[in-house]
């Protein structure tokens, strides 16, 4: 009995952790972290050709905004700071004052919340070929943010909660108040169906 | 100070690695968790826009990126500067959508096929003009709920 209870050897755990950076590694390089974020939008469905269905929308209750081919932006044939269309869209929304050229109200029936005067707005969005995507983003994302304030204050004023925090059944009622009518016409030479 | 003289002379205990492995071994499985395997190689650049009203992608499963903008440099020598439309892995023409959304709509379960959304990376120096081709593409497609990428500022 020359050798007696050898010992095992300890298991040397160092290149374990090369084996595993060199995983991290990989994983790091083919994967990506982004998440999607954005401004979504319907886009409306395209009316059967056979029939044209004509909308009467008068004409105070249009906002027209308009960006043209200088990125310059124009609200009801003024020009405007895209900074300042915000506070323009709500204004004409809310129309506090009654004003003639703003948008008129019309009371409707909101199941949960009763009758409540609903704007008539519209927001008629043109732009053209040649805007560019970043303005153009931004003119939305202003229209968006017009519509978001809108829902938090009368969230707010209804229900004491902004309007994330409402349940489904408080959120439809707002949506309903505010709902967002944006309408888009695409540029005047874009293709046609072919 | 006689307290502490009986440490002193003492051998220092040896450094154990045996532990890296393990926090890096739990690094791992986060990155594993929280990243999905990139797709497709990205051919052009979308730098996309800043905006402050963004909301979140609901089902990413439920998706199909549309990528706009200017092909990368090493591209260029094939396709130009211009614009251009990625779908999958290769440039294509509006008039590919069509088939393209065609496809993933197919793959996806009956139930879920109207939840399907589009969303539009463009690069933020992108012309509206393309951008409207490819919106009215989809219009034509029945593929309605769009989402423009943007980053979320404050």
């Amino acid at each position: 009995m020359a050798r007696k209870k050898k010992e095992m050897p300890e298991l040397n755990g160092a290149g374990m952790s090369d084996i595993s950076f060199l995983l991290l590694c990989f994983f790091l390089m083919t994967s990506s972290m982004d998440e999607s974020m954005g401004i979504s939008r319907q886009l409306p469905p395209i009316p059967p050709e056979d029939q044209q269905i004509q909308i009467d929308i008068k004409q105070h209750n249009v906002l027209q905004v308009l960006v043209d081919g200088q990125d310059r932006l124009s609200v009801n044939q003024r020009q405007m700071d895209i900074k300042d269309l915000k506070d323009a869209t709500k204004e004409f929304i809310l129309n506090p004052t009654n004003d003639q050229t703003k948008s008129s109200k019309k009371e409707e029936d909101i199941p949960g919340v009763g009758n409540v005067m609903i704007s008539e707005a519209v927001i008629s969005l043109q732009n053209v070929r040649s805007t560019s995507y970043e303005v153009y983003l931004q003119v939305q994302n202003q229209l968006t943010a017009a519509y978001n304030e809108l829902r938090n204050e009368e969230s707010v004023a209804r229900f004491g909660r902004k309007f994330a925090d409402l349940d489904e059944i408080q959120r439809e009622a707002i949506t309903k108040i505010y709902r967002q009518r944006i309408s888009e016409s695409p540029p005047k030479d874009t293709r046609k169906k072919k | 100070m006689a307290k502490f003289t009986g440490k002193k002379g003492k051998k220092l205990a040896g450094f154990s690695t045996a532990s890296m492995g393990d926090i890096v071994f739990i690094l791992l499985f986060f990155f594993m968790v929280t990243t999905t395997m990139r797709e497709t190689e990205v051919k052009v650049r979308t730098d996309v826009p800043k905006a402050s009203e963004v909301t979140k992608l609901e089902r990413k499963d439920l998706t199909v990126y549309i990528n706009i903008g200017p092909p990368i440099a090493s591209e260029q020598a094939r396709y130009g500067t211009d614009a251009c439309i990625q779908l999958n892995d290769s440039f294509k023409t509006v008039d590919d959508i069509r088939n393209f959304i065609a496809s993933f709509r197919e793959g996806l379960a009956e139930a879920d096929r109207p939840y399907m959304t589009t969303a539009l990376k463009i690069d933020k120096e992108t012309r509206m003009g393309i951008v409207s081709d490819v919106k009215e593409e989809l219009r034509r497609c029945q593929a309605l709920k769009i989402m423009y990428n943007a980053i979320k500022a404050e």
